[in-house]
């Protein structure tokens, strides 16, 4: 078994939760985890990442070559596209639609599609319209592991727990939410993949 | 005991913390921000009442764990690279000293740049000072270098340098940790004189250094970290150096290098392991993140010997972090190279929050500057260093912390007037205060702007010596109170501030203008707390 995924979006936009709940799944199923991130003057509104890398086997490298991720999760559209050149042939690219606007030269939304729409294995789902149904705009990130789960190569049970041990402290409501929003994005996936 | 996910940051914490530290001395400072972090957070360190309060800078930090180990307990200073540039008088000056209760230097280097000035390599200074370097490659070795390093220190009579880079300093992974120590008494040096360096001392103090090399080199000859992995192809042999190695097995998925490899962990170089694999092998590939320190000296000025590669030889870049890429690239494997990133993807870089203090600042300050035109704005390091992008475009220096008012003051010397510094609370503190006072001396023409968030924003909002401090330190300090002001700065207070910043523009002498408005992270982050708290 072996993931790896590139996690990307714009300083603020807390892609370390999703890194976070993966990793509580993969620790639950005795997994080896790497995930290096980034801390400091791009979390102010730059472009961010973290590699998270899942193996049942003893990982080398923080950071995962080129062409091999097998996925990468974006929370922004534009910013998906920016780690082309570590994904994997048959890796899969899923990501929100909602642009993160903070740039004078942001590209237009067309374009973007259909830049995405090139990659042979994509995901475009409007995360932030889901979290919304599901009753908080602000589990739009896990809209999008949900939305990202069917390829993560680990049960989904294991990803379930990883949300209530990452919400437990904010309670059962914070989590019912948050697990409604997991599935909401799965389901969106299991529908259009 | 149990597996935990933990950065190497806090690797290097949990470390130091089970291996009976009694203080943690730190300035923030990307990538090493978070070991100082992680011992505020646990409840183990506060049990234990491990000293974790940040220092007004890193050379402040440096002398007071000097001063705990004096008195027989282990200490552990932390900063990032160009901290090491601050406390170095200190850092070198503790190398002849030696120490009595365990001393740990964590230098966490930025190659690539991600968020500093230069990429300067702690290394050359720890070869400076004569002691040895840990470097560990990955998670567990950052925690069982941290739990070792304060024996070594005691045992080798010298401070212990651990040194990271960002990669390892800000990844995560699992880590197991060993039974906890029990802290050292308070004991006097047996020695009284030990940390008196007057030149007599000194030089019987440093011989004793230039002795104890060889003990920190059998040290590093016979430790476990230190690693020659056998390889059948001897045409080649791979000596790497903290997480290079990582690096290397990436490109092997079964984790066998046909080449030999020498792992290096641990300084000074063992020159036995060293000449075993420079024997056995043709030629000799040498993978170090950061400068080419190893190789050079391997290498030798002349390069009489076998051929050595790396980044000397073009074989990989001169500069910036290594990757398993380009070590491939290094080794003549070939890989697939991914799509390229479309044309349409813009740059995004990082900006000054929407409804930031800075942004008005600087809407005042270029303001009031049209009348004199552009080129005289002399900053600091923090996040109002992003004032030196577009919109604002405000600012025309960065060198390094405290450089604003010494910069404007020389640049006034040389009759560039008004010349305006533009500095942070946190920095103002860690090195602004000493360079006013010049100013003062001199009554330059300098205006001084304090932009005072409250916080030290830019490495994520830690606490601020000058917090509630600062009109009273420019006083002290013998700014004439009639041109020190404290502003609130915010959209609709525009014009009168601007008009304030022209007049004391004007004035022939030192003026500072304090614009007072809390970072709004911060404002947002300690909102949150009280409700939790509440
Ligand atoms: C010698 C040195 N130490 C630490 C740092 C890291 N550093 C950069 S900016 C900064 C904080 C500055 O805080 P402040 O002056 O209050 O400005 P703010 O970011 O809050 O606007 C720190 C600690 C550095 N660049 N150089
Ligand atoms: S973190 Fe605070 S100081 Fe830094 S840009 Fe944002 S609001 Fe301003």
């Amino acid at each position: 078994m072996k993931s790896d995924i590139i996690l990307a979006g714009v300083g603020g936009q807390g892609i370390l939760s999703i890194a976070a709940a993966i990793g509580l799944a993969a620790v639950k199923e005795n997994l080896y985890i790497k995930q290096a991130e980034v801390h400091g003057m791009s979390q102010r509104g730059g472009d961010v990442q973290s590699n998270l890398r899942i193996s049942d086997k003893p990982i080398a490298s923080d950071l995962i070559p080129a062409g091999k991720a097998t996925l990468i999760l974006s929370v922004e559209p534009m910013e998906s596209l920016r780690y082309l050149p570590l994904l994997s042939e048959n890796g899969w690219l899923v990501t929100n639609s909602t642009p993160f606007n903070n740039i004078t030269d942001y590209p237009s939304t067309e374009s973007i599609i259909a830049e995405i729409k090139k990659v042979k294995n994509h995901i475009i789902i409007d995360a932030d319209a889901i979290a919304k149904e599901a009753g908080s705009s602000r589990a739009s990130n896990i809209v999008m592991l949900g939305a990202a789960s069917p390829f993560l190569d680990m049960p989904f049970e294991s990803i379930e727990d990883g949300i209530r041990q990452l919400f437990g402290r904010k309670g059962a409501d914070v989590v019912e939410t948050n697990l409604k929003a997991l599935r909401a994005g799965r389901a969106y996936t299991e529908k259009n993949s | 005991m149990e597996k935990q996910l933990l950065l190497g940051d806090e690797a290097l914490a949990q470390g130091a913390i089970d291996a009976g530290l009694s203080g943690v001395y730190a300035y923030p400072g990307t990538p090493s921000t978070e070991i100082m972090e992680y011992v505020q957070g646990s409840k183990l360190a506060a049990e234990r009442n491990i000293h974790r309060k940040w220092s007004a800078n890193e050379k402040t930090a440096m002398e007071a764990a000097i001063g705990m180990s004096y008195a027989g307990k282990r200490a552990m200073v932390c900063f990032k690279h160009v901290g090491l540039n601050v406390a170095a008088d200190a850092f070198v000056n503790a190398a002849v000293t030696g120490v009595n209760g365990g001393l740990v230097v964590v230098s966490a280097d930025d190659p690539s740049m991600h968020s500093s000035q230069n990429e300067q390599d702690s290394r050359f200074y720890a070869k400076f000072a004569m002691i040895p370097i840990l470097e560990p490659s990955n998670q567990q070795e950052a925690y069982d270098m941290a739990y070792i390093a304060f024996e070594l220190s005691e045992q080798l009579n010298v401070p212990i340098m651990i040194r990271i880079t960002t990669r390892l300093a800000h990844s995560r992974a699992d880590v197991v940790r060993k039974a906890m120590k029990q802290q050292n008494e308070v004991k006097l040096p047996s020695d009284p004189r030990q940390f008196v360096l007057l030149p007599a001392i000194a030089r019987r103090n440093y011989k004793k250094l230039l002795l104890g090399q060889a003990a920190m080199e059998l040290e590093a000859e016979k430790s476990p970290f230190n690693q020659y992995i056998e390889g059948a192809n001897k045409k080649m042999g791979i000596i790497t150096t903290g997480i290079a190695f990582n690096y290397l097995m990436e490109n092997y998925p079964d984790r066998v290098c046909p080449y030999p490899v020498l792992k290096i962990t641990q300084y000074p170089l063992p020159q036995k392991l060293v000449s075993k694999i420079y024997n056995e092998c043709d030629e000799l590939l040498i993978l170090e993140e950061g400068a080419p320190v190893v190789e050079e000296m391997i290498r030798g000025f002349l390069n009489l010997g076998k051929p050595v590669h790396g980044r000397l030889n073009g074989l990989l870049p001169r500069d910036g972090e290594l990757n398993p890429n380009l070590v491939a690239k290094s080794l003549g494997m070939s890989y697939y190279e991914g799509n390229a990133i479309p044309e349409i993807v813009k740059n995004r870089p990082p900006s000054l929050c929407q409804g930031c203090g800075h942004r008005d600042v600087y809407a005042d300050l270029n303001e009031a500057l049209k009348e004199y035109g552009t080129g005289r704005v002399f900053a600091d390091i923090g996040c109002y260093t992003l004032g030196a992008l577009p919109p604002f475009n405000a600012i025309n220096t960065t060198v390094d912390m405290g450089a604003s008012i010494t910069m404007a003051k020389g640049a006034a010397d040389a009759g560039l007037v008004p010349a305006v510094a533009v500095i942070g609370d946190s920095t103002f503190t860690h090195s602004g205060m000493t360079g006013l006072l010049d100013a003062v001396l001199e009554n330059a023409p300098i205006t001084v702007i304090i932009s005072d968030n409250s916080t030290t924003g830019m490495t994520g909002g830690q606490d601020s010596s000058a917090l509630g401090k600062i009109l009273e330190i420019c006083k002290g300090i013998g700014v004439d109170p009639e041109h020190i002001h404290v502003t609130t700065p915010l959209h609709k207070n525009h014009e009168e501030n601007v008009a304030l910043i022209k007049k004391e523009l004007a004035y022939q002498g030192v003026s500072v203008i304090i614009p007072q408005r809390e970072c709004i992270q911060t404002f947002a982050r300690r909102k949150r707390e009280e409700k939790k708290n509440a």
